[in-house]
């Protein structure tokens, strides 16, 4: 998405994409807000079961249909529908059938947990795989290298809850010195201290389980900068290769490595699922797993929609920094 | 979508530019570096899916049984991979479950490759408008986290093994849309297809005599590499309680009971089975490495699964 523009006209040019990326985001919401419906209208689970539990069998037809009536589903799927939208337009999402709570309460109270453990996990992946991708692209096809492709290659293929197992039981039964569930220790209050020493396994397993897909990506991306010509003119003018690889070579590959990174959002929130599970944090990717086993129908479209929107606004915040970061947008103005 | 590569390719995997550093590989012991990622990955994939079938086969029926005077156990003789909390043996259930596993993906990989060459053939065939809303509905797909989709399926049909295979495959299809489509889009302009239109050859036909037989080899290899995607996704699936019916002794069933396990220090009820895990995973890469290099290099991002 490189664009060549004058500068003055970059502010023009980041209005005009980010317009276009909304007019597409519309109607991708409003297709993935209908699947999801069809799917749990078609679904042959009936959510007034999950709503009793085991008192289905001892309630009266009265009691059900009084339940029903209230949940809303005494009506046409349609309407329903009609209802569920009406309420995402005026801010009402609903009533979470597994946490009891308004699906806003929800989404507000786990929000942040999320977003602190997907950036420093997303800061823990890039800085990781930068330095990575630099040892191996500039000893390209030595033992560094050919250590980090194999190594890249295996990581990707583990899942990250290996990793978080593996993770467990070296730090915390082998060597136990890091906590490995929850927020803060049982009972304790919320304090940085706590938050701290309670995120550093789940932030490292997130940020490892992203990092091959990353380094091998910036390694060939690299490799591919470091043949250019301005890198071979930096060569023959005799500066040192530190000065050629990181001042050079490094800025060309990182505008790829920017699209990557905002591309990539869909597996950080595979990979905050998953690690949210296994290290018990109470955030928003947890929760999707918790609505999806109880069949929490509102508080799981809610979330699918959140995923969605912050997927095409990662995509889109990458393009924006790639439009204002390419050097050669302000050197032709 | 696609840019071609049109520079001239060397066959060292080195820079033209640049001085050469030591340990670098030149000439045909490079070629032969890449066609022995081939062996060793189609080598590896084979050998791996033997082991699944035929280990649990010549070590009986015993992969559930329970010995309770045998839990837990370190590797040994016997129990070549330990055993779990029951006493069952880790290696005779790792590879059934891996079994499992790969026949869970593959079905996944054929549904993936068939709707994806329908779809990327029909847009690529059709064109023009058509082929532009088609295209938007696969970033559509794209735009939702492919196990978010999964989870969506499989918690409103749950419990059933069909659930897991339609919502990995539904999900994953789209890689092979985009690349059936640009290869039908550049078979379209070869002059065998201009000649068969000449012949007066109707459209259906060209597509069936002469695009879709074109195609089949690209698809077929997305179909590969979609495999250790979908063993992902069902380990993933199964590992959350969302996947296989926990009877089913998967991978990801296997890892979600060895959880307990490894806060009590039994390390290898994780490590054998991950270890099976990764090897597909990296026989697999072997062989799409191989084909990165062989064809067009700047696919790569397109192909990287």
């Amino acid at each position: 998405m490189t664009v060549l523009a004058p500068a003055r006209h970059r502010g023009r040019e980041v209005a005009k994409l980010v317009a276009w990326r909304l007019l597409v985001a519309v109607p991708v919401v409003v297709l993935v807000a209908i699947a999801v419906f069809v799917l749990a209208a078609v679904s042959p689970f009936d959510p007034i079961y999950q709503y009793f539990g085991a008192g289905i069998f001892s309630a009266s037809g009265a009691d059900i249909a009084n339940a029903r009536a209230q949940l809303g589903l005494d009506v046409p799927v349609w309407e329903q529908f009609e209802r569920w939208v009406g309420g995402l337009l005026s801010g009402d999402l609903g009533q979470s059938l597994s946490f009891r709570q308004p699906v806003a309460t929800v989404i507000a109270q786990r929000l942040p947990w999320t977003l602190l453990l997907v950036s420093v996990g997303l800061l823990v992946s890039v800085v990781l795989s930068l330095t990575a991708a630099v040892v191996a692209a500039w000893r390209q096809g030595g033992w560094v290298d050919r250590a980090i492709t194999a190594l890249g290659h295996t990581l990707e293929g583990l899942p990250p809850f290996v990793l978080a197992l593996a993770a467990i039981a070296v730090f915390a039964v082998a060597w136990p010195v890091l906590p490995v569930a929850g927020l803060t220790d049982a009972g304790a209050p919320v304090s940085f201290d706590q938050v701290a020493r309670h995120i550093v396994l789940p932030a490292m397993v997130l940020g490892l389980s992203q990092t091959p897909w990353l380094v091998l990506h910036a390694r060939s991306s690299l490799i591919s900068a470091l043949d250019e010509d301005h890198v071979l003119g930096a060569r023959a003018r005799g500066l040192p290769e530190r000065v050629v690889v990181l001042r050079h070579a490094l800025p060309t590959a990182l505008l790829p490595f920017v699209t990557v990174l905002g591309n990539r959002l869909p597996e950080l929130v595979t990979g905050a699922v998953l690690v949210e599970t296994v290290f018990s944090w109470p955030g928003i990717a947890a929760a999707i797993v918790t609505a999806a086993l109880a069949v929490d129908f509102p508080l799981l479209a809610a979330l699918t929609l959140l995923t969605t929107v912050a997927v095409l606004a990662g995509a889109l915040i990458a393009d924006v920094a790639v439009l204002l970061l390419d050097p050669r947008v302000s050197a032709d103005g | 979508m696609v840019e071609l590569d049109t520079r001239p390719r060397s066959d060292s995997p080195w820079r033209s530019a640049g001085r050469r550093r030591p340990g670098s590989v030149r000439g045909t012991r490079s070629l032969w570096r890449g066609r022995a990622r081939l062996v060793w990955g189609v080598g590896g994939l084979v050998a791996l899916t033997l082991a699944a079938v035929l280990i649990p086969w010549i070590g009986g029926l015993d992969e559930g049984v329970i010995d309770y005077t045998a839990v837990r156990q370190p590797p040994s003789l016997a129990h070549p991979f330990g055993t779990d909390g029951v006493g069952r043996d880790v290696a005779l259930r790792a590879f059934k479950g891996l079994g499992i596993s790969l026949l869970v993906a593959a079905s996944c990989a054929v549904i993936a490759t068939v709707i994806g060459t329908l779809f990327g053939a029909a847009s690529g065939l059709l064109g023009g408008w058509i082929d532009r809303v088609l295209m938007r509905f696969v970033d559509g797909v794209n735009a939702v986290p492919h196990l978010m989709l999964g989870i969506v399926i499989v918690a409103l049909y749950r419990g059933s093994v069909l659930a897991v295979i339609a919502s990995i495959g539904l999900t994953h299809w789209t890689t092979v849309a985009r690349v059936v489509r640009s290869e039908v889009l550049s078979l379209r302009e070869r002059p065998f297809v201009d000649a068969a239109v000449s012949g007066g050859a109707s459209r259906w036909r060209v597509l069936r005599r002469h695009l879709l037989p074109a195609v089949v080899p690209p698809a077929v290899l997305s179909a590969v590499l979609i495999l250790p995607h979908a063993v992902w996704h069902e380990t993933a699936l199964s590992f959350l309680g969302l996947g296989l019916p926990p009877h089913l002794a998967s991978i990801g069933n296997i890892l979600a009971e060895g959880r307990q396990a490894v806060l009590l220090g039994s390390w290898w009820i994780v490590v054998f089975p991950s270890a099976l895990l990764a090897a597909t995973t990296l026989a697999v890469a072997g062989i799409a490495a191989w084909w990165r290099d062989r064809t067009l290099p700047r696919r790569r991002s397109e192909l990287a699964l």
